[in-house]
């Protein structure tokens, strides 16, 4: 079976041409780089997504986060439900990178945050 | 109990109120809607007129004339943008040269001065981007333009700084004349006693009439579309140029504002739902079209903004100005010149009062003037800096596109007539009226109306009560679980 | 008033950049001057990924390519005035800026680097007919407003206009809770990224309406619907085909617009198609020492070529303010049409290879891009497919022109 998919793995969006053999990926036509193909793998067996979202703290700031890994995509409301319950309290603001939750709903991602937060 | 009660703070309202504030007068304003100058007055041409083309011996030459006299002096007053600009009544052909010239006899009948007509060497002289077509034209010197909402806002804020109370979101329902006063039932209140009530509502005047027991008269909407440019656009023209009148009114304009905007428009459509302020695309295509046959090449793509007023058309003919019962002066049908007119018809009201036995006692107190929410903008650098260090808020530039700081926005939520939605503060600002539209600093003037009227961001609203900006808080459902 | 040797206005990544690559260069006495109270531009609310993938070799989000620009900025001497907007710059190169902490001030500065962003295209612009609720926000505004501040626009949700703010924005406000029934475009084809065609509308299953737009607004108060029409070649509505979508709320993202203001207050013309002004290959403006980079130049798609715009701007001033800038010819640089435009849009010298960004103004595939120096092809590319919604550049190589040169153009031929 041929199947038509846009990489999104770089902003250039090759399109691709996949051809499948059950749940196995035989060929992969169009992709500019191995990570075209790669994603084009995954994107048939396992399709993956990283989640950008923000999170309310404790005392009303709000800020970036993102998963650091790609999680399965069919788990992305479920985790977007969990990482809205998040409430952290960090005493002296957040610095990039600080992992908030670690190994979300099991997928071995850290929710971390992407911006530098400083308390006044 | 009221001495006065009006209803209607528009600028005919607020001029009133304005003018009735100078005599021993306990004076309220009611309003329906959530703010001043939210009829009539917040979308029209905002033009005074010479008052040339009203039919001679009118009630509206009458007063256009007078109006148009005093207005420069009552801007200056009231801090608000005033510019005599002159005007050009654009004529194509010989035969719209004879209605020129009938025009311009009925000005002469009116008293106007400074009329003439010039051909189109002169016209090209003034308006260099006149349209090839262009034959004729009436330029009227005592032509001018003034911000409208501007102008109300500042004489019903002047209003209230000498004492007048106004209260918004009340619609009257009901008036029941009692003996020597009128008893007016409003929303969700108790009902308000007033000696005397002035009936300036505007498109509804006919209703508040006839709540009151006079039906001779109607008020229809006419419905006025606009066209607002940026103020790159601003110069294109330097007057404000008309086209030969027809029954339906003045034409389409095309005139720079006092901010230094152009503006197109109006359509006139004549209609009856007083609520209809959709804009529709025949309109815009009309406007396009009419002011392409007056200048050439308008840059469209600085359009910031389209808007839709409803005119006042009053079945007479005639502004109906009148106390058809002792006590209750109706002020009705005041459609174009209507802001031109408007300080004129409070002078007249007073007399119309005072010649049926009214009798009314100046106060020694009264203050005339009122400092602008835009006085800023117009300071020179020195006096700018000056105020900076008294006030750092006006050193932070909110509005990025008509240069508005926190200190202007924080004035017009503080003073008469207190601005409390997004609407208002653009009203009196300007910040939110420029290219963007208020998307960069809208965000920023939620927070100041929050934190000054101390409510939630979520409840601060565009315009009316049900004009809400944002739903709720992000991840609302599990942070409240 | 004080002097400066390089001021830079707009603290985005354009303005960091530059300061950052000018400071190498070897100026010492930098300011920049951001009108935010941090720096970063608009990227602090882009929470998005898909950032750096040229500059840093891996996927970041704006706040967080943010944070490596200021980062690499903060450990050099350079002086950043937040809260501060600049008023005027003046053709002599007097900046005005105004600021709560020191008043109004006049800054004299030997080079100036204009990087102060874009803006998006409002509502007005479109002459939407109907009522003119609330609920109606660029999506930008909707993006600080949900990112930044955490409140919702609203939960029911059209968008007009696919450009890539209004694609990022649908995935957002869904992971948010919200619907998104609609995203119109009144081209035949997304002014957006492939990409975010795919993970933002079609991983949520959002439609995407090709050759629609928006025909009128409806509600008294609070936005009630709206009506979209399918348009012709002409881009107008074709009767008969309105359609009503109930919503409570209309996001727009129908293009984004350089902030100019300054740069016309400072004499500088603009091209009508960039909106931006015309430079050289140093980024040079038609002022003298006047330097344009990132989006207040011409409208990036990455955030990366913005930088490494800004790091040219930054190193031409350097080169301006030690009298060391080499200029020996002038040609104009000139499109087809099919290119919309190129920048820079003239070439002042060609010792070295210079990247020519353009882009493109329809859809086309299986193209060459050719270079011409008087007509006599200079480079070549093969592109599969070009789109008017991704940036390309091609190399005008060393030595390519010369002075005798009457013009270079940039042209589609097909393979």
């Amino acid at each position: 079976m041929k199947k038509n998919l846009t990489c999104i793995v770089c902003p250039l969006g090759c399109l691709l041409e996949v051809e499948q053999e059950g749940n196995e990926v035989v060929s992969v036509e169009g992709n500019g780089c191995k990570r075209g193909r790669d994603y084009a793998v995954t994107e048939c067996t396992n399709p993956q997504r990283v989640i950008t979202t923000t999170v309310r703290t404790q005392d009303g700031y709000i800020i970036p986060v993102k998963t650091d890994k790609a999680i399965p995509k069919s788990m992305i409301f479920e985790c977007m439900r969990d990482i809205n319950s998040l409430c952290p309290d960090g005493q002296n603001g957040y610095t990039v990178g600080d992992i908030l939750c670690r190994n979300i709903l099991g997928t071995d991602a850290n929710v971390v945050v992407c911006a530098d937060v400083r308390k006044v | 109990m009221y001495d006065v009660v009006i209803i209607g703070a528009g600028v005919v309202g607020g001029m009133i109120a304005r003018k009735m504030a100078e005599y021993k007068l306990k004076i309220c304003i009611l309003e329906k809607d959530s703010d001043v100058a939210m009829g009539a007055t917040k979308a029209n041409s905002a033009i005074v007129h010479g008052g040339f083309d009203a039919k001679a011996g009118s009630l509206k030459a009458l007063l256009n004339k007078r109006g148009s006299d005093m207005m420069e002096d009552i801007c200056r007053e009231l801090g608000v943008r005033y510019r005599r600009n002159g005007s050009l009544v654009l004529g194509y052909s010989d035969e719209d040269k004879k209605t020129l010239e009938g025009i311009m006899e009925n000005g002469i009948k009116n008293g106007i001065e400074g009329l003439e007509i010039i051909g189109r060497e002169r016209i090209k002289e003034l308006e260099p981007n006149i349209s090839d077509s262009v034959e004729w034209a009436l330029y009227a010197s005592t032509g001018a333009i003034v911000c409208p909402y501007g102008l109300a806002e500042a004489a019903i804020g002047n209003a209230m700084d000498n004492g007048v109370e106004l209260k918004l979101n009340h619609s009257v329902r009901k008036i029941k004349k009692l003996e020597n006063k009128f008893e007016i039932c409003v929303d969700n209140e108790k009902s308000i006693l007033a000696k005397t009530v002035i009936n300036a509502a505007g498109i509804y005047s006919d209703e508040v009439a006839g709540m009151a027991g006079d039906t001779s008269f109607d008020v229809h909407p006419r419905k006025g579309e606009y066209i607002l440019l940026d103020r790159e656009a601003g110069d294109v023209v330097s007057h404000t140029l008309f086209t030969v009148p027809t029954k339906m009114g003045k034409g389409i304009l095309v005139s720079p504002t006092v901010h230094g905007n152009l503006i197109l428009g109006p359509t006139a459509v004549d209609g009856e739902d007083k609520e209809n302020r959709k804009t529709e695309r025949e309109g815009f295509d009309k406007i396009i079209a009419e002011s392409a046959r007056m200048v050439k090449n308008i840059p469209l793509n600085l359009t910031i903004t389209s808007f839709c007023g409803l005119r006042s058309v009053g079945s007479t003919g005639d502004f109906i100005i009148n106390m058809p019962m002792r006590g209750f002066v109706n002020v009705a049908g005041i459609e174009s010149p209507g802001l031109s007119a408007s300080p004129a018809i409070a002078e007249y009201v007073v007399e119309l009062l005072e010649n049926n036995g009214f009798k009314f006692a100046k106060r020694d107190d009264f203050n005339p003037y009122r400092e602008s929410v835009e006085k800023f903008s117009e300071m020179t650098e020195e006096e700018k800096n000056q105020l900076i260090k008294k006030d750092p808020s006006y050193g932070k530039i909110v509005c990025r596109c008509e240069n508005v700081t926190e200190g202007e926005i924080l004035k017009a939520i503080r003073t008469n007539p207190k601005a409390t939605t997004l609407d208002g503060v653009k009203r009196r600002t300007r910040a939110q009226m420029g290219r963007c539209q208020g998307g960069f600093c809208s965000p920023y003037i939620m927070e100041l109306i929050s934190k000054e009227l101390g409510i939630p961001i979520e409840k601060v609203k565009k315009s009316s009560n049900e004009a809400y900006i944002l739903s709720g808080r992000t991840k609302e459902d599990v942070h409240n679980a | 008033m004080r002097n400066v040797d390089l001021v830079i206005i707009g603290g985005g990544p354009a303005g960091m950049c530059a300061a950052v690559s000018a400071y190498n260069a070897g100026v010492e006495n930098i300011l920049i001057l951001e009108r935010d109270s941090h720096l970063g531009g608009i990227l602090q609310q882009c929470i998005h990924n898909g950032f750096g993938l040229h500059r840093y070799k891996e996927e970041l989000t704006g706040p967080e390519y943010a944070f490596r620009c200021e980062a690499e900025l903060r450990k050099l001497p350079v002086e950043v005035q937040c809260n501060t907007m600049v008023t005027d710059i003046s053709p002599e190169k007097m900046i005005t800026a105004m600021s709560s902490e020191r008043g109004i001030e006049k800054i004299g500065a030997k080079a100036i680097i204009l990087a102060m962003g874009c803006r998006e295209r409002s509502k007005g612009a479109l002459n939407i007919p109907g009522t003119r609720p609330s609920g109606i926000f660029s999506a930008g505004t909707a993006q600080k407003y949900v990112n930044m501040m955490g409140y919702m626009p609203g939960k029911n949700v059209v968008i007009l206009g696919s450009g890539d703010i209004g694609l990022i924005m649908a995935r957002r406000m869904t992971l948010e809770g919200a619907r998104v029934h609609a995203v119109c475009e009144v081209m035949p084809y997304s002014g957006g990224l492939a990409r975010n065609i795919q993970q933002c509308l079609n991983d949520f299953d959002i439609p995407l309406y090709l050759s629609h737009t928006v025909t009128e607004i409806h509600g008294e108060h609070r936005i009630e619907g709206v009506t979209i029409s399918e348009v012709d070649e002409k881009m107008k509505p074709i009767q008969g085909t309105e359609r009503f979508i109930e919503c409570d709320t209309l996001l727009l993202s129908v293009g984004l617009i350089p902030e100019n203001e300054l740069s016309r207050s400072a004499g500088l013309n603009l091209d009508s198609v960039t909106k931006g002004c015309f430079v050289d290959q140093n980024r040079e403006t038609e002022i003298e020492g006047v330097f344009a980079c990132g989006n207040v130049l011409h409208v990036h798609d990455l955030a990366d070529f913005v930088s490494e715009e800004g790091e040219i701007a930054g190193e031409s001033a350097a080169l301006y303010i030690r009298n060391e800038l080499k200029k020996s010819m002038h040609v104009p640089v000139v499109t087809d049409g099919k290119i919309r435009y190129s920048v820079p849009q003239i070439v002042t010298d060609n010792t070295k290879n210079i990247r020519l960004y353009y882009r493109a103004g329809a859809v086309f595939s299986d193209v060459k891009v050719n270079v011409l120096a008087d007509g006599v092809v200079v480079n070549s590319v093969k592109k599969k497919k070009l789109v008017p919604g991704e940036m390309q550049y091609i190399e005008l190589k060393a030595n390519s022109v010369s002075e005798n040169t009457a013009e270079i153009k940039v042209c589609i031929d097909k393979e």
